[in-house]
């Protein structure tokens, strides 16, 4: 008799998933909120001629100039070079390397995945500097002995000098991507060819290649819209060398005097159109590539070359990437922050290490505001993030909603606005909307959630969709509602992806720059907006200090997180 | 006493190309106790029309009713959660982050009126005693072998002690022998305990050996519903005979008593629609249709030449060509038979049935059928 007393209940008008549509929506309001909005002030303030929306007045001045002036195009010129560089810098040493590690007998293979983390971890500004350290004119430690005994010196200060760090410093992502498509790769392909009498370069050539083709596009297209959107590299040696892309002109059109909104908003119309393009490109190559996949999840043991002898060049070749990409930064970094004005190192230099870069960087009010900030920022973000996205990724999912596909899409838009776009999209929104939070850490807090959402809908949906429906099926069919179901079957099953999720966004938020530089305030300063304040003050020993400190925090952080990641994985 | 009555039962389902409609006026009423299985190749409905009965869809029209209550029809929808049902998915739908215990207990934990800590303790020993895991219950669920995945999945639709029980393809994951043996156990287990059950399966073999009665779905639709032996032996169309059991057809003309097929005329029993002079489908059973080297001078006999034998321990597989027609028969193991031999093969006429042609083939002899007619 209870069952039927109960479905009684449940049979009335109002049907049981009414909650869900409650909470779809309120996802769906938030999202256009981050998304559309930001998006649309930036449209309204390129062609704005107030410097405000709410008087406003249509001009074309700002577009015209950003598109047809002579200065623009070398910005345009300058830009496409210095990311088309980087990108096929780092391609070409993280592919020869994911080669190296996936398809040759290279000695200590797990090693060099856990060794390409590390740069990852190392904020762009830190990596910047520290290569400032090595290639400064006159006292670094490389152009230094360059300069006594061959009379030159290389210049940092240069589209090169640009180039090779943001090369560097982003070739273990394309180590990371270029290895999972060399892994996906069906090696009985490749295995198909030789046994068909094609010897070994025409296997590549005829097989390998084009195979990895949509990988590569695809690749290629990451790296070069993420060295597009960086802003450290730009900010701390383009500028300097006079060498302007877009993201160092959209800083500049506000610091320099007399500050333009219109103008930065239509230098940032035209690099989120750059982007939006490569993306969409990226995109289709990958749509392409699922037409390649290969993947079939049986385990592959791949055929493996032998090296021979060549193994002891690789394994080299391998190290002084490390070298050069950890170490020597590193190394820079922590002699810095032991002395008290900058030199090559000398027995004099060395005989007068000081502590009281460190004590600065303790003592100074700034510096632990902007730790605290950042922590802050970085728990408060990853949690909105998991907690958006993984209602966002059952709505997309699960249901079948009207407009989820949207949902997908605007959570997914962000990934085409680069830091400095969306910070100067936030200021025409919060300079036009009454909400006061510019300058506070709350206006932040919106840029860095807006900013991972795609992260968070990216790892959400792809850890739900391996979820088999009938799980949560099989708690309705024993009488479960959609509460109980939720959080006793759909969150603990999830809870492995949702950290993983959570650990990602707190670090990248602990590194961000872009986003930040153009939003905070003394009381919402950051700690790599804290690093880029320092340098315009001269006080390089310092930022050492606080690089040094930085990474180890985020090298620690990073490490314990991923034990707790790694337990609750294994738990469930 | 439970009765589950699906009556005109409709639901499409909104492709990119349009709508599609999974489920097309589907009636049937299963009886207290019995155990009633939907058969059809995929695509046929037979998910979708459990699936409607479970709640997890939501038909369009038709109505379910659960004895005197209405499960959905008549604008009213219960939802899954409320309906008084068991449930055994395809993948058993373990959950994989609970042990074998909390599996078997989260249908009495969820329930309104959750019984006590040592109530629940006894329920769950009993279910999992009902499908012999007993002992088991602490072991995490995802180290339970595939059996006894299964095993539990029955559990934990039976702990409730629900009025009915729905069984969606639960035995398609096993392997040969494991298959055959939980197909004994499931059947003794439902006889056992009287639970009124639907079961879906694509094996006609599962199908016969379970079920009281058996409706045979075709492009969402019922064509054909009985008791095993009915349909064996009485099939009301082509597809339904090719689906249930193995079958030889072979199309002709009605004449009195019989069909002209094979050069002659082969005398079997003439389904009612059947009058002289129509086109008619010729159903007979491999099994029943016996070949010797030597002629009997039994009736329906016809000489042919023998193709193919294969021996297949209890008897002998043959292919049979009669005057260009290819036909499958079978010979005593024992038989001393040739490849390209003269034969007989004898199509015993009290096992041969003449259908309706309704222009339907199987698949792969589609191309000899057309050339036979042309």
């Amino acid at each position: 008799m209870a069952a039927t007393t109960v479905a009684r209940r449940a049979g009335m008008r109002i049907p049981a998933w009414r909650a869900d549509i409650v909470v779809a929506g309120a996802a769906a309001l938030l999202l256009a909120y981050l998304t559309v909005v930001p998006l649309a002030m930036l449209l309204l303030g390129a062609v704005s001629a107030s410097g405000s929306a709410l008087d406003f007045q249509f001009t074309t001045r700002y577009l015209e100039r950003v598109l047809t002036d002579q200065a623009s195009i070398e910005l345009l010129a300058n830009s496409l070079v210095y990311a088309g560089g980087a990108a096929a810098l780092a391609f070409a040493l993280g592919t020869a390397a994911a080669w190296a590690v996936e398809r040759t007998n290279i000695p200590a293979r797990s090693l060099w995945y856990g060794l390409a983390l590390v740069p990852l971890i190392v904020p762009g500004i830190v990596h910047t500097i520290a290569w400032l350290f090595l290639l400064s004119p006159e006292i670094g430690w490389i152009n230094a002995p360059l300069k006594t005994l061959f009379g030159f010196s290389l210049s940092v200060y240069s589209l090169p000098g640009m180039i090779w760090i943001e090369g560097l410093h982003t070739a273990p992502l394309a180590f990371i991507l270029m290895s999972a498509a060399f892994r996906a790769m069906d090696p009985s392909l490749e295995e198909a060819a030789a046994a068909s009498r094609a010897d070994a370069w025409k296997t590549f050539r005829r097989v390998t290649l084009p195979l990895l083709l949509p990988s590569v596009a695809s690749v290629l297209l990451i790296l070069f819209v993420r060295a597009l959107e960086g802003f450290e590299v730009p900010a701390i040696i383009g500028v300097p060398g006079r060498i302007f892309v877009y993201t160092s002109r959209i800083y500049l059109s506000l610091k320099l005097y007399p500050p333009s909104f219109g103008l930065a908003a239509a230098y940032g119309l035209v690099l989120l159109a750059i982007s939006v393009v490569g993306l969409v490109l990226h995109r289709r190559a990958t749509r392409h590539a699922e037409r390649y996949a290969t993947v079939t999840g049986k385990g592959y043991r791949p055929r493996r070359l032998e090296l021979g002898r060549f193994r002891y060049v690789a394994v080299g070749a391998l190290a002084l990437y490390a070298f050069l990409a950890v170490a020597l930064p590193f190394l820079v970094l922590l002699y810095a922050s032991f002395i008290r004005v900058y030199s090559v190192p000398s027995l004099e230099s060395l005989r007068e290490l000081t502590l009281s870069n460190y004590s600065f960087i303790l003592e100074d009010e700034l510096t632990r505001t902007a730790v605290f900030n950042s922590l802050i920022l970085g728990v408060a973000a990853a949690t909105i993030v998991v907690a958006v996205t993984a209602v966002i990724a059952w709505v997309t999912v699960r249901t079948r909603f009207p407009g989820r596909g949207v949902l997908d899409f605007l959570a997914f838009v962000p990934i085409t606005i680069p830091g400095i776009v969306l910070g100067i999209s936030l200021i025409w929104v919060y300079f036009t909307i009454p909400i006061r939070i510019y300058g506070t850490l709350w206006i932040l807090l919106v840029a860095y959630v807006t900013r991972y959402l795609p992260y968070g809908i990216r790892g959400t949906t792809s850890a739900l969709v391996q979820i088999h429906r009938e799980l949560e099926e099989a708690a309705g069919a024993a009488g479960a509602r959609w509460w109980p179901t939720f959080r006793h079957i759909l969150l603990p099953l999830l809870r492995p992806a949702l950290v993983g999720v959570w650990i990602y966004v707190f670090i990248i938020s602990l590194r961000e720059l872009g986003a930040g530089v153009l939003l905070y305030s003394s009381q919402s300063v950051v700690l790599a907006v804290r690093i880029f304040d320092l340098r315009d003050s001269g006080n390089y020993t310092s930022i050492a200090a606080l690089s040094v400190f930085l990474i180890i925090v985020l090298v620690a952080l990073v490490t314990v997180l991923q034990r707790i990641g790694g337990r609750t994985i294994r738990e469930a | 006493m439970t009765t589950l009555r699906v009556e005109s039962l409709r639901k499409t389902f909104t492709a990119q190309r349009g709508a599609v409609r999974a489920v097309e006026d589907v009636s049937f009423t299963v009886e207290d106790g019995r155990f009633f299985t939907l058969l059809g190749p995929s695509g046929c409905g037979k998910t979708t029309t459990l699936r409607c009965i479970a709640g997890l869809e939501r038909p369009e029209g038709g109505a379910i009713r659960l004895d005197d209550e209405v499960l959905s029809g008549d604008a009213r929808f219960v939802p899954t959660h409320a309906r008084d049902i068991g449930m055994v998915f395809q993948s058993y739908a373990i959950w994989p982050h609970m042990s074998v215990f909390e599996n078997v207990a989260f249908p009495l934990r969820v329930s309104a009126k959750a019984p006590s800590r040592g109530e629940t303790r006894r329920m769950v020993a009993e279910a999992l005693a009902l499908v012999g895991l007993e002992g088991l219950e602490e072991r995490p669920a995802p180290q339970l072998s595939g059996g006894q995945q299964q095993r539990l999945a029955l559990a934990r639709a039976l702990v409730r002690k629900p009025k009915l029980l729905l069984l969606d393809e639960p035995l398609s994951n096993l392997d040969a022998k494991l298959r055959q043996r939980m197909r004994i156990e499931l059947r003794e287990l439902q006889r056992r305990l009287g639970i009124t059950t639907v079961y879906v399966t694509h094996d006609q073999g599962e199908a016969l050996f379970l079920s009281h009665r058996v409706a045979v779905m075709q492009n969402g639709r019922i064509v054909q519903e009985g008791r095993p032996r009915d349909l064996y032996a009485s099939p009301a169309s082509g597809f339904v005979a090719d689906f249930v059991g193995d079958a030889t057809f072979l199309p002709g003309e009605v004449v009195e008593g019989g069909v002209r097929a094979l050069g002659g005329i082969v005398r079997c029993a003439l389904s009612e629609a059947l009058i002289p002079g129509a086109k008619a489908l010729l159903v007979m059973r491999p099994e029943r249709v016996l070949v010797r080297g030597a002629p009997a001078g039994t009736p329906n006999e016809f000489p042919g030449t023998l193709r193919v034998a294969a021996f297949l321990g209890d008897h002998l597989d043959c292919i049979v060509e009669v005057g260009g027609t290819e036909l499958r028969a079978s010979a005593h193991p024992t038989a001393e038979l040739r490849r390209e031999q003269r034969v007989w093969v004898e199509l015993p006429p009290e096992h041969c049935l003449a259908i309706p042609d309704d222009g339907w083939r199987p698949r792969a002899l589609t191309r000899t059928f057309d050339e036979d007619e042309g």
